[in-house]
């Protein structure tokens, strides 16, 4: 591996204090060097080039950082990189592999859950949050679970409809 | 050739994927798996990063700049302010509405939110850093925050910049027939007014603007990489402002996380970023935060209506009058067809056989952001429905008449198509009686009015309310639309590979609408090509036909039809190639889908994909090879898609919290080229309707502080709020006039919903003296409503808490 930096300068070189954390990412083990004041979303989007979790708002508003950090939905934006240390990350392209959907993601094509798709990868996590923790959910279930995701396209009915196909797939699966 | 002794089975075209099938959206394989391609997404090597700092006040003198700190942080390659912008002549920009806007301040900050200087490092946390450092001295002016404040006497003049700009006026505007509109009042039995304030809102696309600027010293090519709706408007606006040859400027469109209106103008950011990347020859990304985009970027709507209607007993309809005041912000920075300064406002009442009517309407400048103006709206017709249905609720009250009734009475009947509006729009075909009759029926009106009033009786507020829309889209014929002198066609270029297979591209470029698996439909409905054999690619001004880009639901209309053209010029070539292949003259050829066979004996055909193959390996003596074309559309008229909306409400009289019980939403939008597709856009347009009828407006405070900067007070509707919806699509007129018959669909929604739920919340107030509450309807709204017995007006600066 080759890495180039552009010289700054001693002084810089000191006042930029930094960390190294080991984190587990989609199953991948990652050792980063960063600024205490880097984001989770940016540890994930431009260290380690994963750039289907999207920015929106930057306040934990949108939902569309959400991540699993230990399986369960956190946003982003609003988490340090250095607390993911010795934690694991999974993003949505750790959801399934290229050749295979997770039924989340066939069901948010089978039923038009999306349309920009901006908004899609942070609603799906927040979606498994869900499914992880309750298989059987109602529509009220899904609604309440994804409040803190905002979708300006769809309207969100066929968004529950994707999670609640979604569920039922994975019940029939067993 | 296929030499059969018996004719084969027709193609199937919903299993072709063509027109009516709801295919399942080719882009979301991409997005599933978060391998959209949005432009934060975009890395370039040696990329630079770029922050704007932005001004705190909404109307100051710069004293001055002091930069100096903000170039001593290492890793800072360059610190931008208006002064050098000048330098190259790019410290002011034009606008698309023929007015200019600072790239970068420097004689005054004009609003909140501003761009003041920009940063370029290499990093985006040092850019921000670097922002911080930069001190810059100013000398506050009073803010103005409505147009009362910007022509009241002695108001500062915000423009002073333009030289012969004594006051805040931007202009005075005026269309239809004054004299016939007065002869109308003076003969009306009633006259009924209505007075509103429809506030700013913002279009808030989750994904915020950002543009990767590349700009390459060793071959002269600018390539940008931007959140654009309208790649080709783009290239021609820096062809122009940055004088560089129009042929060595590339702008890619990448996906887009969502538009709605938002990203059609051209912001300060994309400009600086296109200049710092030639001055520093090296790749430079901006990304705004949401803050940035909330305050600076295209607003919409922020309008004051105020209107009348000339009445006869018997419920008809004699005139309308109405004079809007609309508040631009610094700058009048709309997109919107040149001809028309208040957009296509005058579309008002379109729906309704009215003899007269009236319109003026003056713009003002204010100390807030300049307009994109257009949300998920052809340009103003949104505010136009808004006062029509809240116009006609209030005059069917006034002459105690029923909701429905009075509405069927002044409709437009579907006998008299092509009808010619007061204000000389031409609307093509609709079935407005139908749709009405579909949308009471589904909400059991008869039923829920009785349920109402016993309701009443226990001290329940129900409420029931009507919006009906059509609305001009498509913009639109060369006679009467353009945009800063380009004529508003569109386009679409089709190439069949010889194999069968095709790739289309079109000037329209998608944000959701899901064109590329549109657009394959209609190949597949023309051509009798598979859609899944037909890739469609947009957004790229060096490969995609010229064309004036996706907004005011223009791109079935418009380019839609272009794809259809195309195609049909596509199937004239391959009539040729199987005449030859058949060995009959062309006039002997019958064309069935996906087939051309011999009239006499249909048993002998070729097929499309045949065709094609011969286009580039037996093509006859003489004939071109190839199986190419592009088509551009100019729309002889703009299509006027109809819908009747109809919502049920209970407000809770404790607390003023109102809950949507139901609502319906027939829409007739002509032929459906995907179904599933096209209940999307609904569904998204009713939710935006609910949200602005409900929470989500960006208002000021006295000071011209932005309220509404942030997802924390810009509240917009999560699952958990957004009510469901009971889609109806039984009514279908198709356009006479559009090549497959299909009529604009994406904003109907967004315009034609929102008087439906405010004329809910106001049907379950009715007796209590309540004639309008501004939205969004906030529950503390409607209670001061019901305490007082008075309106509530939402209009700026919001009321302080002592």
């Amino acid at each position: 591996m080759t890495v180039v930096y552009d010289d700054l300068g001693d002084e810089a070189a000191e006042e930029v204090p930094m960390r190294r954390i080991r984190f587990t990412i989609n199953g991948a083990k990652k050792i980063a060097e960063i600024e205490p004041r880097l984001l989770l979303s940016h540890l994930i989007r431009r260290g380690v080039g994963l750039t289907g979790t999207h920015m929106g708002c930057d306040t934990t508003n949108c939902g569309a950082c959400t991540v699993l950090v230990d399986g369960k939905p956190i946003k982003s934006c609003t988490m340090l990189a250095v607390q993911v240390d010795g934690r694991e990350v999974t993003t949505v392209e750790g959801l399934a592999s290229m050749s295979e959907l997770h039924p989340l993601q066939e069901g948010f094509k089978q039923e038009h859950g999306l349309q920009c798709g901006f908004c899609t990868p942070g609603m799906m996590m927040a979606a498994k949050g869900l499914l992880d923790r309750n298989p059987e959910p109602t529509e009220e279930d899904v609604r309440w679970a994804l409040s803190g995701n905002l979708c300006r396209c769809t309207g969100y009915q066929n968004i529950v409809k994707s999670v609640l196909w979604a569920a039922e797939k994975i019940r029939a699966e067993g | 050739m296929t030499e059969t002794t018996a004719r084969p089975a027709a193609l199937d075209e919903i299993k072709i994927g063509g027109l009516g099938a709801s295919r399942k959206r080719v882009e979301d394989d991409r997005f599933i798996r978060g391998k959209g391609n949005y432009t934060d997404d975009i890395t370039l090597p040696g990329m630079l990063h770029m922050e704007i700092l932005r001004s705190p006040l909404p109307h100051a003198r710069i004293k001055s700049i002091d930069t100096s700190k903000a170039w001593e942080i290492p890793g800072v390659h360059l610190v931008l302010t208006g002064e050098m912008m000048a330098t190259r002549n790019l410290a002011w920009m034009p606008t698309l509405s023929y007015d200019t806007q600072a790239v970068l301040a420097t004689d005054k900050v004009r609003f909140q939110g501003q761009e003041v200087a920009a940063v370029i490092a290499d990093d985006p946390y040092i850019a921000k850093d670097a922002c911080d450092a930069i001190d810059v001295d100013y000398e506050p002016l009073p803010p103005i925050v409505n147009p009362a404040q910007a022509q009241a006497d002695g108001a500062p003049v915000i423009r002073d910049d333009k030289e012969g700009q004594v006051n805040n006026v931007i202009y005075d505007w005026e269309v239809g027939d004054k004299t016939g509109t007065d002869r109308a009042f003076a003969q009306a039995d009633v006259i009924s007014k209505i007075e509103l304030h429809y506030p700013r809102s913002h279009p808030s696309p989750i994904e915020c603007c950002g543009s990767v600027a590349d700009f390459n010293r060793a071959t002269g090519k600018l390539t940008v990489y931007m959140t654009t709706q309208a790649p080709h408007i783009i290239r021609a606006a820096v062809a122009m402002v940055a004088e560089l040859p129009e042929q060595m400027i590339r702008i890619v469109s990448p996906d887009i996380g969502g538009g709605f209106g938002n990203k059609v103008p051209i912001y300060p950011g994309y400009v600086v970023s296109i200049l710092a990347s030639i001055l520093l020859e090296r790749p430079v990304k901006w990304i705004e935060d949401k803050t940035g985009n909330l305050i600076s970027t295209g607003f919409a709507r922020d309008i004051y209506l105020q209107g009348e209607l000339a009445l006869r007993n018997d419920g008809k309809i004699l005139g309308m009058r109405m004079h809007t005041d609309a508040d631009h912000g610094a700058f009048f920075a709309d997109a919107q067809p040149s001809k028309f300064k208040i957009g296509l406002m005058h579309s008002t009442f379109a729906a309704y056989d009215i003899p007269a009517a009236h319109l003026t309407a003056r713009g003002v400048y204010t100390n807030k952001a300049p307009g994109g103006v257009a949300y998920r709206c052809s340009f103003r017709v949104t505010e136009a429905m808004f006062f029509q249905e809240r116009m006609i609720q209030a005059a069917a009250d006034d002459l105690g008449m029923d909701q429905a009734a009075f509405r069927r009475m002044n409709f437009v009947k579907d006998d008299d198509f092509p009808h010619r509006t007061p204000f000389g729009f031409l609307t093509d075909s609709g079935q407005y009686a139908k749709c009405l009759d579909v949308g009471l029926k589904a909400i059991d009106y008869e039923n829920f009015r009785k349920e109402q009033q016993e309701a009443r009786k226990q001290g329940r507020l129900l409420g029931l309310g009507i919006s009906t829309m059509t609305e001009p889209l498509g913009a639109g014929n060369s006679r009467e639309y353009d945009i800063l002198g380009i004529k508003m066609f569109d386009s679409a270029d089709l190439k069949v590979h010889m194999t069968g297979k095709a790739i289309l591209r079109t000037g329209a470029k998608t944000q959701g609408q899901g064109h590329e698996t549109t657009w394959g439909q209609i190949v597949a409905h023309e051509l009798g090509i598979p859609a899944e054999d037909v890739t469609v690619e947009e957004g790229d001004t060096d490969t995609a036909p010229f064309g004036m880009g996706t907004y005011a639901s223009r791109s079935t209309p418009v380019a839609g039809a272009a794809v259809a053209m195309v195609s049909r010029k596509i199937r004239a070539k391959a009539r040729k190639l199987a005449a030859h292949l058949l060995e009959v003259s062309e006039e002997d050829v019958e064309w069935e889908l996906g087939r051309f066979y011999v009239r006499s004996a249909p048993e002998r055909g070729v097929t499309i994909q045949e065709c094609a193959m011969a286009a580039y390996s037996n093509m006859p003596d003489g004939m071109e090879p190839g199986l190419e074309n592009t088509a551009y559309y100019d729309p002889p008229n703009l299509t006027w898609p109809f819908a009747v909306y109809i919502v049920t409400v209970e407000v809770d009289p404790a607390t003023g919290v109102w809950d949507v019980l139901k609502t319906v939403a027939v829409d007739d939008c002509g032929v459906r080229i995907n179904p599933m597709i096209v209940e999307g856009q609904i569904m998204g347009g009713l939710t935006e309707a609910y949200a602005m009828a409900s929470m989500q407006f960006i208002t000021f405070d006295g000071d011209g502080n932005c309220v509404g900067s942030n997802y924390m007070d810009y509240l917009l509707p999560s699952a958990w709020e957004t009510p469901g919806f009971e889609l109806h699509s039984e009514v279908v007129t198709p356009c006479p006039h559009h090549p497959i018959g299909a009529k604009g669909i994406g904003e109907c929604a967004a315009v034609g919903g929102p008087a439906a739920f405010v004329n809910a919340v106001m049907d379950a107030l009715s007796g209590t003296g309540v004639r309008n509450i501004d939205m969004p309807v906030l529950p503390d709204r409607v209670w001061e409503a019901l305490q007082t017995h008075h309106d509530v007006s939402g209009a700026p600066p919001v009321r302080s808490d002592s």
